[in-house]
């Protein structure tokens, strides 16, 4: 049985494991052919930043788990407009591609299409 | 109902992981089913039976263990992110030639497959300390 899952990402990569266990679960989950969507919202948004490198942490970079969404056929990708907008960034300079931009109310409405949220 | 909860939150740092435990069971009180608990991230620690609080405090480990014998709860500690923080039962003790395990007896190590399994089958599911 197939269920509609959205992940909403709201946690900046590094500054805890957060980001990086919400991919494995993301991952997984797409593993068992769930219909799938990804939401970056609030400081999820610096998820999608290119030019990464946390390797001087030392950490493993989330990009390489980011650009593997679409071999998952996790194609729904989404971020929260004002999110961006409040960081002073914008939906052309991040590093994934595909991803549709949302306002508040297109966020609330997606919410409502799902039969699970997971939030990370 | 249906439920399966998913906790992230760290037992005695965090007041979700409290509100999760008391949540269970106010679930299981109100002849709800809880499909499974499945603990993931900082909510791992739960497992840990040597964990020794305080006697005035609230030992969450023996909580939840006392609420899955009395339930027959299906508990599962989320097995990457467990070994990590050093979450380890006999099994994967003696297989990573850790010279001690510590998971309680009462909880599983599987891995994130059995959470996805439970939010399929679930009508709700409940996200702790995220």
């Amino acid at each position: 049985m197939s269920r509609k899952i959205l992940f909403t990402l709201r946690h900046a990569p590094y500054g805890s494991a957060i980001a990086r266990e919400a991919l494995d679960a993301l991952l997984a989950t797409a593993v068992f052919g769930q219909d799938i969507s990804v939401l970056f919202m609030d400081d999820g948004v610096f998820q999608l930043l290119p030019k990464q490198s946390p390797e001087a942490l030392p950490q493993k970079t989330l990009s390489s788990s980011l650009s593997a969404l679409p071999l998952y056929d996790v194609e729904k990708l989404y971020v929260h407009a004002p999110s961006l907008e409040a960081r002073g960034l914008t939906k052309d300079e991040l590093a994934l591609d595909g991803l549709v931009s949302l306002t508040s109310e297109e966020v609330a409405t997606l919410f409502g299409e799902q039969d699970h949220l997971l939030s990370f | 109902m249906k439920f399966a909860l998913a906790i992230y939150a760290a037992p005695f740092s965090a007041q979700a992981s409290q509100t999760a435990l008391h949540f269970t069971q106010e679930l299981l009180a109100q002849g709800h089913e809880v499909v499974r608990v499945f603990f993931y991230q900082d909510g791992v620690h739960t497992g840990n039976q040597l964990a020794t609080p305080a006697q005035d405090e609230q030992n969450i480990t023996e909580a939840w263990r006392a609420l899955t014998r009395a339930h027959d709860l299906d508990v599962v500690v989320c097995i990457a992110t467990a070994l990590k923080r050093g979450i380890l039962n006999e099994e994967e003790a003696q297989r990573y030639q850790q010279p001690a395990s510590n998971l309680a007896p009462e909880f599983a190590l599987s891995g994130l497959g059995q959470w996805v399994e439970a939010v399929v089958r679930a009508d709700r599911v409940v996200t702790f300390g995220a």
